[in-house]
Formats: structure tokens, sequence, C-alpha cells
């Protein structure tokens, strides 16, 4: 296990390094000088010959890349050069907000897409499992930003239950906060939802063909501890791998969700700094997000060995 | 039952609480994030709605334009126009309790000038020095006259802040402001919110009546209305043209409009670079007068804009004092497009239009596509993100360009930096001597007479012979709000002025 550990941790290190050449290298691939954006309307040339300098954008790309990196390995991820702000003061600021949006939208994805992938395996060809397919091709091909307004528009404006848009910090008010939020995590575990339900369906249906569950439903085990303890429990491995990666994906921010919703997170940040060219704040961002994407990656690997013994004994043996 | 009635009394106390201490706040939608809130080095319109509550300026405009006292209450060109002199109200404080003074305006108008970065410079390049006469008069000495000195002052540029926070601040003062306008600075959370609260000794307090201003950036317009449709905001910005019949008929909301100061147009690289030598629409006056006249203003505004803006042919629109009357807008003629057309030894030009991706201004390029094919150009729309589409005209990399403008309180704003040779927003590439010495002389005339007859000549030119800039439109600013609110002044900036602001 501590080998095991040792040495997916070697492997974070080139992978980071190829993470921050790549993010750097393609943000230079944006067509457009970021000084001429960045100098507003008036684009005084004394202000572009200014922010060249100040952001060493006449120098060769590697001498701005080891600027870039010299300033992560000390803990500087540069400033927004919209607003003058840390970006680093910016990501602690927006990450609590997109840690809770993502975690409530993987709840409801759980909650929702094991439930229904369960029951349309185990009622296979049955009424269920099609009413459970169909709810998942529907989560799948709803646009995000459609089903987000519509919701505003039921449920906020027509019946005035919910606020439209907006966050409020859940230590400030709890139940603005969980009002505020339930929208947009509906929004995106809905979608999220329907990709673990087809895996969670197709993994249970393999799995319940084996003979290990035969043998159990022969002993004449419950039929309940059969799926959920002898079969579910083998069925989710593949289901939290997806599981972790979406959850990666969703705290590389929601950026639709978050506009529509104008929840002041992670997606709403990256998109405005690309579009403004604040490359400072979208290098910072996107290092931090794959930074969080590897290391769920390596906790969910880990997660395989607490829920898949056959995996340990295998480990064990190679050591 | 004495349980029950307690109850019920603890209710209504806590009904009738929130009316009994209504303190008025104002939750305000924008449709952008600003930028840094430095009036120094703020770059972007939407940060100015911003300001008009933080920082007042030496001057301000009103409805029709006109310049009016803020803290200065009076002003005085020299007899060979070369300096300006301006009387200050007297028991101005800052945020911080600092004096406002002429010292205070010195270092302010140095701090414009001087500071790196500073997108003042350009507005202020005139300014040679500046004197403290006494106190409460200061005097602005110029290389040469400069007309547009006092719009430049009635907008950031005339912005003055704390000499002792920016100090203290250096170029991080827009992070937490200090002016002496009507509210002052609470907290900023990055896209998400602004607050500022009511300065209690604000010099002109008697027109305040709001506590607190929220400005909550909310990009989407449909959003944006929902918000306030379900009643989290009071008030929105920029309503989308096709929001307004619906706002109309409902009695809950109010919408106020003005015509912009700015203006939306199609701008040809006649110059910019050797593209402008390849294309007929480049190289040839009398095609752009063809593509002029091929185009129905009136239509394009009513299918593009749903009728919520003036039309108009010139850089400022036909109900500003400056707009040249000898040059009308022209109505639309196909048979003397084609005629023109032919003259020229083209009859089908094939123009590629780009156009930034925003919908509305995609809508109008499709209307312009369709109405010029009919004198036979052949118009292909290059759809170009943003900040890319920026970069390609500065480098003339294009042949037509959608582009608009949000437009300064002085026409030269709105011209000379588009029209005088080599000017960053001179995208066209136009540059004729003959056109810069008149925008130069209108510059330096401050008769608004002969300046007026001066942008006659310069439109003569400009609109009627060489057209590097086709106007088609000036929209109209949309506001909507609860009609609990009263007292809003539509001023043609765009920018909302809390002065007055009341809600029931």
């Amino acid at each position: 296990m501590f080998n095991y550990l040792l040495q997916r941790l070697a492997t974070i290190v080139p992978t980071l390094f190829f993470v921050s050449v790549l993010i750097f290298g393609l943000q230079q691939l944006l067509p457009g000088d970021p000084a001429m954006i960045l100098a507003g309307e008036e684009r005084d040339p004394t202000v572009i010959a200014y922010l060249h300098q100040k952001l060493h954008l006449d120098e060769p790309l590697p001498v701005r890349y080891l600027y870039w990196v010299g300033g992560v390995f000390r803990g500087d991820l540069g400033e927004s050069q919209r607003i003058q702000k840390p970006v680093l003061d910016l990501i602690v600021e927006k990450l609590p907000v997109t840690i809770e949006l993502a975690m409530l939208a993987i709840l409801i994805a759980l909650t929702i897409g094991i439930t229904a992938g369960v029951i349309s395996a185990v009622a296979r060809d049955t009424v269920w499992d099609y009413a459970a397919n169909v709810f998942a091709l529907w989560g799948l091909s709803t646009p995000n930003f459609w089903l987000g307004i519509m919701l505003i528009l039921l449920f906020s404006v027509t019946l005035g239950w919910l606020p439209a848009s907006g966050y409020v910090s859940p230590f400030e008010d709890l139940k603005g906060n969980l009002a505020g939020m339930i929208m947009p995590a509906f929004v995106l575990g809905n979608a999220t939802a329907a990709v673990l339900m087809r895996h969670t369906r197709s993994a249970m249906l393999q799995v319940l063909g084996t003979d290990y569950v035969r043998t159990a439903r022969a002993k004449g085990l419950d039929e309940r501890v059969v799926i959920l303890k002898h079969a579910l429990r083998n069925a989710l491995t593949p289901v939290i791998t997806l599981g972790a990666l979406e959850f990666g994906t969703l705290l590389s921010g929601a950026v639709l969700t978050e506009q529509v919703f104008t929840i002041p997170g992670f997606g709403k940040l990256i998109v405005d700094a690309v579009f403004n060219r604040d490359y400072a704040v979208v290098q910072g961002v996107v290092l931090f997000t794959a930074t969080a994407y590897i290391t769920l990656n390596l906790l969910a690997d880990l997660a395989y060995f607490i829920v898949n013994p056959r995996l340990r004994d295998r480990q064990e043996a190679v050591a | 039952m004495l349980k029950k009635s307690k109850i019920i009394g603890i209710a209504l106390a806590v009904l009738a609480a929130p009316a009994l201490v209504a303190a008025q706040t104002l939750r305000f939608g924008l449709a952008e994030d600003p930028d840094i809130l430095d009036p120094t080095l703020a770059r972007t319109f939407v940060g100015r709605i911003v300001f008009a509550a933080l920082c007042d300026k030496l001057v301000d405009i009103d409805e029709k334009l006109n310049i009016v006292p803020q803290l200065a209450t009076s002003y005085e060109w020299s007899a060979d126009h070369k300096a300006l002199t301006l009387k200050l109200r007297q028991g101005v404080t800052f945020h911080d309790g600092e004096k406002f003074d002429a010292a205070a305006v010195k270092f302010n108008i140095e701090r414009h000038k001087n500071m790196a970065g500073s997108n003042r410079k350009g507005e202020l390049a005139p300014v040679s020095s500046v004197d403290v006469i006494d106190p409460s008069t200061v005097r602005l000495n110029l290389s040469a006259p400069f007309a547009p000195l006092l719009a430049q002052l009635a907008d950031r540029a005339g912005m003055m802040v704390s000499p002792k926070a920016a100090q203290a601040a250096g170029d991080k003062f827009g992070t937490n402001p200090v002016c002496s306008g009507p509210f002052k600075f609470v907290e900023r959370v990055a896209q998400d919110r602004i607050v500022v609260e009511r300065y209690p000794n604000y010099w002109n307090k008697g027109e305040i009546h709001l506590d607190k201003i929220i400005y909550l950036p909310i990009v989407d317009s449909t959003v944006r209305l929902a918000n306030l449709k379900s009643g989290q905001l009071d008030f929105i910005e920029r309503v989308a043209p096709s929001d307004i019949p619906a706002l109309k008929t409902d009695s809950r909301f109010k919408i106020s409009r003005i015509t912009e100061i700015g203006y939306q147009g199609i701008t040809i690289n006649v110059g910019k670079s050797d593209i402008a030598q390849k294309t007929s629409i480049g190289k040839d006056p009398r095609v752009r007068e063809a593509f002029e006249l091929a185009l129905d203003r009136e239509g394009i505004v009513q299918v593009a804009m749903d009728g919520e803006a003036d039309i108009g042919n010139q850089w400022v629109a036909p109900s500003n004092p400056f707009y040249a009357k000898n040059v009308p807008i022209p109505k639309r003629d196909v048979a003397k497009a084609k005629a023109l057309l032919k003259e020229a030894g083209v009859p089908n030009p094939t123009i590629s239009l780009m156009t930034p991706t925003t919908s509305d201004v995609q809508k109008i390029a499709q209307v312009v596509q369709s109405m010029v094919k009919e004198a036979g150009f052949d118009v292909k729309i290059q759809s170009t993100e943003f900040a890319t589409s920026l970069n390609m005209a500065d480098k003339g990399d294009f042949e037509a360009y959608v582009l608009a403008w949000s437009g300064r309180a002085d026409p030269d704003g709105n011209i000379f930096s588009f029209a005088a040779c080599k000017q960053p927003l001179n995208y066209s590439g136009f540059c004729k001597p003959e056109v810069d010495e008149l925008l130069n002389k209108s510059r330096t005339t401050l008769d608004p007479a002969e300046r007026k007859k001066i942008f006659e000549q310069i439109a003569t030119i400009l609109i009627a012979k060489e057209r590097p800039d086709i106007y088609l439109f000036h929209r109209h600013w949309l506001w909507a709000y609860t009609s609990k609110l009263s007292g809003l002044h539509t001023i043609p900036d765009g920018l909302v002025r809390v002065q007055g602001l009341t809600l029931k």
C-alpha cells in the first residue's frame, strides 16, 4: 500500500510539470494581444506599452514561463490585471463556493444516478428500466443553460419560491445559501446523474450475471442483501472512479451553470478571465484545478483499495 | 391561549420590524463586472456606473449634455483659452474625513497624468501644469486651448480621490477607493457584488435618500430581468430591447430610456493595411457610398433593436447640438447604389464583415447582409471573438468591422481618435491632412457655434464623401426598475446618478 502510494506520488511531479507547460503554452495561443483588451475602451498606446512591460509580454516565451513558475514556487500566482487582486486571494474567495456547489451537485448526482442505475438493472426490461433510461437520456441531452433558465422562470419568477440567482455565504444565512444553491446544484447534478446511472446500470448487469451472485442467491440469501451487498459493492468501483472524475470536473467550475445562476465560482472566474485576457487568473486557476483533479484521481485509486479487497491482495502479493 | 397570543405578537413584530427600520437599500443589476475601482486606472464603461455613486467629479453633465457644477461651482477660461480657473465647493470632505481643496485637485490631476498605467493621460494631455491659487481656487494651465477639457473633467479625469488614501494605497487604491461622492465603499466580492453605503457628510446629502446600494453583476440579460421580476433586484441596466414590450404591461415595473451618446457603426479598412487596396470597398469611395445607400437604417433598428434606437449617420445623434445638419441621413436608394457599383466597375463586390460574437451585433450584421445584397453586395459575416477582433482590427486584418462606441459627452471623444491620422482607435486607417487640421481646430476652438461649423466641414468630408465609418444608429439606454423607485434622472452617458433616487 505504501509503495503503491509512493509510486503514484512520483508520477504526479512530471504530470504537474507538463500541465503547467500546457496551461502556459495554450494560453499563449489565444489570439489577440492581452494588453490591447486590458487597456480598455480608449486603448491608449502608452497604457498598452506599460502593460507590455509590466506583464513581460515582449520577452521570449520561456522567460515568461520562468517568471510565472518562479512565482508559483514562491506561492505567488500573480495578480488579476483587471481588478488588481492577487490570484491566490481570488482562488481562496471562490473555492468554497465551487466546492459547495460541486458537493451538492455530486450528492444529487450520486443519489439519483446510483438509485436509478440499480433500479433499472434489477428491473431490467420493465417499465422501470425504460423510465430510468428516458430520464438518463433527458439528463444528458438537456442543455444546462436552458434547464437553468427554465427553472428560474418557474421557481423564481412564476412561483417566487427561490431566488433567481446569486450567492449568499452559508455562514451568513444557511437557508438563503441553500435556497440559492439548490437550482444550480440540481442542474449540474442532473447531467452527472445521467452518466452515473448509465454506468451503474451496466456494471450492475455485469455483476448480476456472475457466478458468485448466482451462488449467493442459491444460498437463499435475501434478494436485498444480494443486490446491495454482493452486487452493488462490486459494481461501484467504476462508478466511484467516474464520480471522482466528475467531481473534479465540477470543481474546475461549471461555466454555463455559474453564468446563468450568477454563482461567483471558478467557472465564472475563468470564463471572464479568458475573455478579458487576464492571463494570471486563467493560469493560476487552471493550475489549481489541475492539481485538485490529479489529487482526486489519486484518492479515487486509493478508495478502490478500501472498496475492493481483490486489488489490495494483488498489490500486496506484488509487493 | 396566552401562548398563542404571544406567538401572534412575536409574528407581528417580526413582520413589522423590516417596515419600521426600512433602510433604503437599492439592489442594482449590472450587465458586467466592473474592473479596478480607481478612477485613474479604470477602463470599462460599467465601472463608471459604480463611480457615479462613489466619486464626485469637478463638473457633471445634465440631460442635454450641458456642463453643470459638482465639486467645482464655477469655471472661467482665460482670454487666450490656455488656462481654466475653477472655483471649488467649500466644506467638502472625502470619505476618510480629509478635506477637499485646491491642493487635492492638483494632486489628483497630477496623479491622473503621471501614475504608471494611467488611462487618463491622453484625456488630460494638454494640461501642462496645475496652480493652487488659494484653497478654493485652482488653475489648469494648458499647452494649447482644448475645448473637450470640461467634458473630460465631467468623467473619470475629473474624479477626485482622497490624496492621503491614494498615497497610502499606491496602485492598490482601487481595492478600497476613497472619494468624496454620496456613497462610500464598503466591500467588493469579485464577480459577485460591490456594496456602498451612504456617506453622512456628503455635501449634497439632501439629495441622497438611499442608505445602501448593492451592485450585482449579472451578465445574462434574461437572468437579470428574472431577478428584477422575482424581487431580488430593484433596478437593472441595459435591458434587452426585446424584453421591453412585456415590461411595459407590468405595473410592478417602470422603464426609462434615453438615446446614448455613443453609436453603432461599420468601420471600413480604407488604409489600415494592404487589404484596403485589395478590396473595392476599401479603395473606392463610390462602393462605400453604394453600401450606405443600400441600407435602410429604420429597418435595421426595427429588426435588430426592436425599435429601441435612433437612426443616425454621424458620430453624434441627430438630436445632439453638434450634429452636422448639412449632411442628413440619406434615404435608401438601391437603384442609385447599383448605378454607383456599375460606375465603379464592380457590380457584385464581395465583402468580409468582421463581427463580434454577441447576439445583438450578429443580428445587425445579418440584417445589413440581406439589405445590401439587393444592391449586389455579397457580404460574408466573419464572427470573431471580441478580443481577437480588436487585435485584428488594430493590425488592419479585416475588410469591414461592426463596432460600437459607448460615447463621450464632447463630440471630440467620438471622432478624434477614430478619424485623425494614426490615432489608437482609428481602425479604418483613414488619414487626410485636411481632416486632421479641422479636427485639431475643433479642439482649440471654444465657441460652440464656431465648433459646430468646423464639425460640419468635417462631416462634409467624412460622411458625405470618404465614409471610412458608416454610422448606423444610436441605441437607447434602457433601464427597468421597481415602481417603488422614483427620482431617476436619465443622462445620455448611460451612467445612473444616485442623486434624487428614492425607494418607497
